[in-house]
């Protein structure tokens, strides 16, 4: 793995095809050190490029992710730096996608393989469900799948239907499949990463509004820190983060919800009252230990998601905490969720969107005069 | 490598260069299904096989067809043995392919050892002709768990029973392997009522845009459980189905070990030489109904019936090799001894009970048992040992 990979455009060496402009502009990033403002969608671009250098048998497909570089960006370059053989475009059937995956997983390969959209994955359901997360169970373990399934998610971006799905709950429920979902940028790199090194199959979902947000990060370091865990055989994976300590009561969220939360706890401080951010970022794995030592010191939570709350991942925290903190409680656990609507029409989303405001009247309710 | 490469001459190009016919006539399959050995046990002469300019078959060879006629006779031993150990309450359920003998074994002996097998719920014969513990191979059927055997070990995948969805397993296993310079075939096995779920109709595509050796092997048992074939397809022939995907489709018939062997040889031969996938349907009967659960005479006629036990492909190639003078009585009970010892194996080892372990349950989920994995797997061995104390 070269170090001086920053991100696939910049990886590919194909320098000599560059101007000597941008050539000169590529090796000023290779020598930047130190965090720098940088994209999701670029820490997951680099995440792949980086984990394609390190190993043959790691494989990126799916629609338009070739020379288009993905309807989003997120395989920007890939083709380019790795060829045709590596990451390439397939005809657009998704089962077709996440079956072939299956079959190249049970043949030695690695496939991180992007689903368009999270409505878009539905007709691999079958495959998912009944193959990816079932095969090392039916062979006692003789047959491993470590395959991802990258899929964006969520709304906030003014899309149109069928594109702006929140589906983790229906993957959560499906025993056999780990489910992440990155916050931040850092966890971008960090957990896809995590993801592609992991032996069993891992649906990530990837909060399609924060693509473009960006963060200071340092991606030398998330390498170093990969290499790392990597030696020392540990990682961040199932494990819940506390991303703004807080006292007054704990706000339990993951993916594109985060900053909608932290949002809230900074509200929330300015009227005086300290909020707790979970993130949580592994949905299977759970991490209670984290949700569950927070919640006991606060005794108040909220669960926020965008997905809808009926049997919803909201509705199995919030009763997985009742189960273990039940006596820490000083009030009844508050869900803040979308509405159990198909996702509105993009005129009508910022009604149906858990926002800053929902998240504090649902704090107020928490029973503070007791 | 490039996956995309053409291959210098394929068997398409070859066929129209030597017949001087067109791409879609090798494509389309023969006008008459390829039969070799009539019903009655005796070879048609060349011009009767089925065969015309670009779909011409050699006849296999003596050794491979005596290995194929006890492996035949093996596997109808199988077929009554299992159906007769699920009346005895010793096993759940048994998917017979009783009459579709001769299929499961060409499915097997076409390929080599490096090759790949996806077999589905009622190709159990084929599973072990390929070489698969017979006792292994029914675990899935016995009840202790859902699969007995190592897919890798054998290279068999495991016995699917959601239609089709193991098509593209096997399209990604040949993609791996292509990537990888190997020169390995896989075998895609489907049955007629299959050919409508979605999965076939991406497998083939998929196989034929990546140019994929595959051999996607339909057996036309005539039957989806109680629905004919006429309620799944209007196409002239499932094997004409190839044609739309840019991949060339042969017509067998399923009953007949010779043809088979020698439809399903070529097959794999050319998609080993680069030819891209290729799909093989085999007209064949299902002789007894989808599972003992099923009571087909809701939906068929016992004259339909009467019409395929005269077509069976045991006794038909039992005639042809005997009357080649390859089979006499001596070799015959030779054969049937070996089959009577797999039945002895299958009796026995279905007989037995095995002892399941209750927290194999939380083992295999995942390769590292999730936090909530082992909360539940304590949970219930707290539960076993009140109960083992309570005795």
């Amino acid at each position: 793995m070269s170090p001086t990979i920053t991100t696939s455009s910049e990886a590919n060496g194909n320098v000599s095809a560059a101007t000597a402009r941008a050539a000169a502009k590529a090796a000023v990033v290779a020598e930047q050190t130190g965090p720098q403002p940088i994209t999701l969608a670029k820490a997951l671009n680099t995440a792949m490029a980086d984990a394609m250098h390190a190993d043959p048998s790691v494989l990126v497909f799916g629609e338009d992710v070739g020379m288009l570089g993905g309807v989003f960006r997120i395989t920007d370059g890939l083709t380019k730096t790795f060829g045709k053989d590596r990451c390439f475009d397939t005809p657009l059937a998704e089962s077709g996608i996440v079956g072939m995956a299956v079959g190249m997983a049970m043949n030695g390969m690695r496939p991180v393989i992007e689903m368009q959209f999270d409505a878009f994955a539905y007709p691999a359901f079958e495959q998912i469900v009944s193959h990816v997360a079932k095969m090392h169970n039916r062979t006692k373990g003789t047959v491993k799948l470590p395959m991802v399934i990258r899929v964006p998610y969520a709304g906030g971006i003014g899309g149109v239907e069928h594109h702006c799905d929140s589906s983790e709950a229906y993957y959560a429920h499906t025993a056999g499949l780990k489910v992440f979902t990155p916050a931040t940028v850092a966890d971008g790199y960090r957990m896809l990463r995590e993801a592609i090194d992991s032996d069993d199959p891992v649906m990530f979902m990837e909060p399609k509004k924060l693509y473009w947000s960006k963060d200071q990060v340092d991606l030398d370091a998330l390498r170093a820190e990969h290499a790392e865990n990597t030696a020392r055989g540990t990682s961040s994976e199932g494990r819940a983060a506390v991303a703004r300590p807080g006292t007054d009561a704990t706000l339990i969220a993951y993916g594109p919800s985060v900053p909608t939360a932290l949002a809230a706890a900074a509200a929330a401080a300015e009227e005086g009252r300290s909020l707790e951010v979970i993130d949580v970022r592994s949905i299977v794995p759970f991490d209670d230990e984290t949700v569950c030592a927070s919640v006991r010191k606060t005794g108040r939570a909220v669960v926020i998601a965008e997905a809808h709350g009926f049997a919803s991942v909201a509705s199995e925290i919030v009763a997985r905490v009742q189960e273990r903190c039940f006596h820490h409680l000083a009030a009844p656990i508050r869900r803040v969720t979308g509405f159990d609507v198909p996702y509105p029409a993009p005129k009508l989303e910022h009604y149906y969107l858990p926002g800053v405001d929902r998240i504090l009247d649902a704090v107020d309710d928490l029973q503070w005069e007791d | 490598m490039t996956i995309s490469a053409e291959a210098p001459e394929d068997a398409a190009s070859e066929a129209v260069r030597k017949f001087g016919i067109t791409v879609e006539d090798y494509m389309l399959p023969a006008r008459h299904q390829i039969q070799m050995v009539g019903p009655d046990g005796t070879l048609n002469p060349h011009t009767e096989q089925g065969t015309q300019p670009g779909h011409e078959y050699a006849l296999p060879g003596d050794e491979e067809l005596l290995a194929a006629y006890e492996q035949l006779v093996v596997g109808r031993r199988v077929n009554d043995q299992n159906s007769a150990l699920v009346r005895q309450g010793r096993m759940a359920v048994y998917p017979s392919s009783h009459g579709q003998e001769a299929c499961q074994v060409a499915a097997a002996l076409c390929l080599s050892d490096g090759d790949w097998m996806f077999p589905t719920y009622r190709d159990s014969v084929a599973v072990m002709a390929r070489g698969v513990d017979p006792v292994q191979t029914m675990t899935l059927f016995r009840g202790d768990w859902h699969g007995g055997y190592d897919p890798a070990k054998h290279k068999v995948g495991i016995q699917c029973t959601p239609l089709t969805t193991q098509l593209l397993h096997g399209v990604g296993v040949a993609h791996a392997a292509k990537l990888r310079g190997e020169d390995t075939v896989v075998l895609a096995m489907c049955g007629d009522g299959a050919t409508s779920e979605g999965d076939f109709h991406e497998a083939l595509n998929f196989a034929a845009v990546f140019h994929l050796p595959v051999v996607f092997f339909v057996q036309n048992n005539q039957y989806a459980i109680s629905v004919p074939l006429a309620h799944q397809s209007v196409a002239p022939s499932l094997a004409h189905k190839a044609v739309g995907y840019g991949m060339a489709g042969e017509r067998v018939d399923g009953n007949d070990m010779v043809a088979l062997l020698a439809v399903l040889g070529r097959a794999v031969r050319l998609a080993r030489e680069g030819s891209g996938p290729l799909l093989v349907e085999a007209h064949t009967y299902r002789m007894q109904a989808h599972t003992n659960a099923d009571d087909a005479t809701r939906y068929r006629q016992d004259s339909e019936v009467a019409q395929w036990v005269a077509k069976d492909p045991l006794s038909r190639m039992e005639t042809y090799l005997t009357d080649r003078g390859l089979l006499d009585d001596e070799r015959a009970a030779g054969i049937a001894e070996k089959a009577e010892a797999v039945a002895t194996q299958l009796r026995e080892g279905l007989s037995e009970e095995v002892p399941v372990e209750p927290q194999d349950l939380f083992k295999y989920v995942f390769s590292t048992p999730t936090p909530q994995l082992k909360e539940q797997s304590a949970l219930l061995a707290d539960e076993l040992s009140r109960e083992e104390a309570a005795k």
